[in-house]
């Protein structure tokens, strides 16, 4: 049943599409066929309704041919090679088609005339169409312009309807990449432990339970508001305020085994930096560092300036990248990458190439990872 | 030098306002004893406490934080009843799960009822749903913890009567064959879509040698390493075991003991011993490799 629905909205589907692309042929074929008329009614002494009679004539064929030509040819370019993006939208090239338009023009409009004399009655000896190589000069060269003209129509046409459809898959991928990042950010696992939490501080120690609250909405603004606005800007001493928020409620789930330290130099607070920047880095160093480990350890997240360079760096005591990394496929940690991968898409969207992320081991003996940001100071 | 601020709260647990209502619900009373495995401590003391105001005579003989504590505490206190968080430190509790049915012993109390506690899985949830083992999702609501309580009562309730402990044993090991499996595949299906390794660099202090994955043996987990074993030699590398095993062929490369994978063509024999258990024999080399109840399924051809 929900098979034959399918198969009927295809077929509804496809002969919609026909029937708009027909209308489209339509609309460009009156037209061409009017100005033809004219041009030929001002060039010779018949009345204006044989002109018409011979140019729509003219144009179906011509135009008819044409667009067979085009589709066909198209159609075998794409079972040859299915990636060519003009042979996908119905354009096989100017180098096949300016032959095709040509063989297209003359056939059409022997033809196209033989139907006109046809319909007016006319009976002109076979040889008549070349009598006057002027006027034929002339009749062709009208019905070149017009068969280019009705081609550009099209393939320009074509080209506008790619360019949308690219536009709208770049809209599309956009919107995904910011979903994706707000589902990390609010990762479930975290945000239903934390309420856990909350649901148990509210019976024992209400103010508590409060203050975590508040934290909890002060973060959950910020990510909402950065995975929405993506591009703004907040202070330094904002993005330590979230990062600070955020640590607490993973403080009040780990306890003892979190440590956590903030260093911001009253002087740098000011700074602008993209919202939330640091925010990856640091659930990675607490994910995939400090959480896996049975002993826990500490956070560090510190802002300096070297320069015209603001340095930023998140430093855990965590089970590191090391051990990943040295085993024989070198991978990370699944889930990190793409924190890691967001940081530098956003630092190079921003910043180009005067902005850098480096993760390393940590060097001193107390192990973990070393995450660095260096921006330029603006 | 790192400023810690709040210590957690005492484990001294103040029951709660829902202490009130819970007077009405009449349990049977019944004596058990629990283990809990959480790392949250706050989670851990509600739970605790949750479980005492619903079913009083539930003795909880510890309360552990990570994964292999939870595993030495539970083979040593052997409770009827094992609450395990999924995602802790050390071990995940499918890990834990898995060891204890590898090293729960033979003659002792039946194996004890498994209640996976998680905030958010989604595929292990899905693997519960069909499973027999209960699960709990946090945070923990009164409604549903007494529901899990029933269902443990009325299977400790149906083991005493049965009085044999392989009903229940079978059923453990029937449904963390399943969880696993759902595991292993969700571990395969996170990196996109990477190649099987075909050489493993070992390295030796200075010197890295390439050993081809057709010449390795078996790989066995030991402690941060694995040990990788060919016909000639051994190595170290420094991998964890479940790391290596989403880079190996399935086909190819068998789990047979939680610390051991084995290549299959390197299998001699498979030989079953007077008490059901399964050692295998390898071509070209001495050792015997001991296969787990949890992937003795595997040679039931043999």
């Amino acid at each position: 049943m929900k098979l034959l629905d399918k198969f009927t909205a295809h077929r509804m589907h496809h002969s919609q599409d026909i029937l708009k692309r027909l209308w489209l042929e339509l609309r460009i074929f009156v037209p061409v066929s009017m100005a033809s008329a004219l041009f030929y009614y001002s060039m010779y002494s018949d009345s204006f309704a044989t002109n018409l009679i011979y140019s729509l004539c003219s144009t179906l064929f011509i135009q008819g041919l044409i667009e067979i030509g085009r589709y066909s040819l198209a159609y075998r370019m794409r079972k040859r090679s299915p990636d060519n993006l003009d042979a996908q939208r119905n354009w096989p090239g100017w180098a096949l088609m300016i032959p095709w338009i040509v063989v297209s023009g003359v056939v059409g409009y022997v033809a196209g005339r033989e139907l006109g004399d046809l319909l007016t009655g006319v009976h002109r000896a076979p040889a008549t169409i070349t009598e006057n190589p002027r006027a034929l000069l002339l009749s062709m060269t009208g019905v070149f312009v017009l068969s280019v003209g009705i081609t550009y129509f099209f393939y320009s046409r074509g080209r506008m309807a790619a360019m949308e459809t690219r536009a709208e898959a770049a809209m599309r991928s956009a919107a995904e990449s910011q979903l994706k990042l707000l589902e990390s950010q609010l990762e479930p696992h975290m945000l239903f432990n934390t309420l856990a939490n909350l649901r148990v501080l509210i019976a024992q120690d209400p103010p508590r339970a409060q203050a975590m609250l508040d934290r909890l909405i002060a973060f959950l603004r910020a990510t909402l508001d950065a995975s929405r606005s993506g591009s703004g800007s907040h202070s330094l001493s904002a993005e330590f305020a979230r990062i600070g928020d955020y640590l607490e409620l993973m403080h009040t789930r780990m306890g003892p085994r979190l440590n956590r330290r903030l260093d911001l130099p009253d002087e740098l607070a000011g700074l602008p930096v993209p919202p939330l920047l640091l925010q990856p880095l640091v659930e990675n160093a607490i994910k995939h560092g400090l959480e896996p480990t049975v002993a826990g350890g500490w956070i560090r997240v510190s802002a300096q300036r070297e320069g015209g360079t603001l340095v930023l760096s998140v430093r855990d005591t965590g089970a590191g990248i090391g051990r990943g990394g040295a085993g024989p496929g070198g991978l990370p940690p699944g889930g990190s990458r793409f924190g890691i991968q967001q940081v530098r898409e956003r630092l190079a969207a921003l910043y180009g190439k005067t902005a850098s992320l480096e993760l390393v081991a940590a060097s001193d003996g107390e192990g973990g990872t070393l995450a660095i940001v260096r921006l330029p100071v603006s | 030098m790192i400023a810690s601020t709040e210590l957690i709260p005492s484990t001294e647990f103040i029951a709660s306002t829902e202490l009130i209502a819970t007077t009405e619900h009449s349990v049977p009373i019944m004596k058990a004893t629990v283990l809990i495995a959480e790392d949250e401590a706050l989670l851990a003391a509600d739970l605790q406490a949750q479980l005492t105001r619903l079913w009083p005579d539930l003795h909880c003989v510890a309360s552990v934080a990570d994964g292999e504590t939870a595993l030495e505490q539970a083979l040593a206190l052997q409770p009827d009843v094992l609450f395990l968080d999924i995602r802790m430190p050390g071990m995940t509790g499918l890990e834990v799960a898995q060891a204890l049915a590898e090293d729960w012993p033979e003659l002792a109390k039946p194996f004890p009822l498994l209640v996976f506690v998680t905030a958010y899985d989604q595929y292990a949830l899905h693997a519960f749903e069909h499973a027999a083992i209960d699960y709990v999702l946090k945070p923990v609501q009164p409604d549903r913890l007494e529901k899990t309580c029933a269902r443990l009562q009325a299977a400790l309730r149906q083991r005493a009567q049965s009085q044999a402990a392989h009903p229940s044993w079978e059923a453990a090991i029937h449904t963390l064959r399943e969880l696993l499996h759902v595991d292993a595949a969700r571990a395969q299906g996170k990196p996109p879509a990477a190649s099987p390794l075909r050489m493993i660099q070992a390295s030796i202090g200075n010197t890295i040698t390439m050993v081809p994955i057709a010449e390795v043996l078996y790989f066995e987990a030991a402690d941060k390493y694995v040990r990788l074993v060919t016909a000639e030699r051994e190595h170290l590398i420094r991998i964890s075991l479940r790391e290596l095993q989403q880079q190996l062929d399935p086909e190819c490369f068998w789990q047979v003991h939680r610390s051991t994978i084995v290549r299959c063509d390197a299998i001699a024999s498979a030989l079953r011993d007077d008490t059901g258990k399964l050692t295998l024999t390898l071509r070209g080399h001495p050792d015997k490799l001991s296969v787990s109840r949890l992937y003795a399924d595997r040679f039931k051809g043999l």
